[in-house]
């Protein structure tokens, strides 16, 4: 390799994820999974599957039942009774993990944080970010959440009550924002697009196009 | 079994720091709250992280606190938070 070109400067690395040295629960999982492909628990390509179907979970699905409670009364309803029934009203599978709404309101806004690791409502809205599951997210946000969210470019009245959920236990959580104003005309789908994952965490708000 | 607590009730999270896979943030401990709902009930997460069974199944208490009781003062007076929180770590609130 070194005869296309003289070799006197050094190369960008390229970071490997091996580069640091396997976790003492990298190492574990790693061998809970070997032990029960080859026990016949599971098959290796279901174990694939499993991972793949998880990856594919997007925020759209969240997007899609807010803009229906948007649009439909009953269905808001519902949706603040049990997201994970209401979801599957519109075809999607949120899972078995309870998730539950909370609706921001004039004067009331939500953020939802798990302080302790990452509990997320992933198979409603995908993956979390990275920063969600920073140190530095999960332990500001309890304690300064104006300030978390003045950096993600959200300044709230000190009239308006900022409420953290931290999701310690066996629920999930999930925003149900506000509604935007000029919002009037617009199809549920329009209004999905309007909703973005960080809405759904409440470090943003939905706009309506101007 | 009967949930101890009920929507409204005052309650003190106890303060104790046993080792293990502990769901009550330290943040919380000792410090008194209003029950907002009861969140349903689930096997000890504390035991089912030893393969243990958990049972019988905890009451689930979502509680609120205002940020001035977590952290002397928050950033705005009306600031709070919820947490959910095991019966087990729950005793009477009062004041």
């Amino acid at each position: 390799m070194a005869e296309a070109h003289g070799h006197d400067h050094a190369h960008p690395h390229q970071p490997d994820i091996e580069d640091a040295a396997p976790s003492h629960y990298q190492l574990m999982t790693e061998a809970v999974a070997g032990l029960l492909v080859e026990k016949g628990v599971f098959t290796a390509d279901a174990l694939r599957a499993m991972l793949e179907a998880i990856d594919a979970k997007s925020p759209a699905d969240g997007a899609r039942v807010v803009a229906r409670a948007w649009a439909d009364d009953a269905f808001r309803t519902r949706v603040l009774e049990d997201v994970n029934a209401a979801a599957s009203e519109l075809g999607i599978d949120a899972g078995s993990i309870p998730i539950r709404a909370v609706a921001n309101a004039p004067g009331l806004h939500n953020l939802v944080v798990c302080t302790l690791c990452s509990c997320y409502p992933r198979l409603l809205i995908g993956l979390p970010p990275d920063w969600y599951k920073s140190r530095a997210y999960r332990s500001r946000a309890v304690r300064e959440p104006r300030a978390v969210l003045r950096e993600f470019g959200l300044e709230l009245p000190t009239e308006t009550v900022v409420r953290v959920h931290d999701s310690t236990a066996d629920l999930r959580y999930l925003v149900l924002p506000e509604r935007p104003a000029g919002s009037d005309s617009l199809d549920e789908d329009a209004l999905a697009a309007l909703v973005t994952r960080d809405c759904m965490i409440g470090t943003a708000r939905p706009r309506a196009p101007a | 079994m009967t949930d101890r607590f009920r929507t409204g009730d005052r309650v003190r999270v106890r303060t104790a720091f046993p080792p293990g896979h502990v769901r009550t943030p330290f943040y919380v401990r000792g410090k008194t709250g209003d029950v907002v709902s009861v969140a349903g009930h689930y096997h000890d997460p504390e035991e089912l992280a030893y393969g243990r069974r958990g049972a019988p199944a905890l009451a689930l208490y979502r509680v609120r606190f205002t940020q001035d009781e977590l952290w002397g003062s928050g950033e705005a007076p009306g600031d709070d938070l919820v947490v959910d929180l095991y019966e087990n770590w729950l005793e009477a609130g009062h004041g």
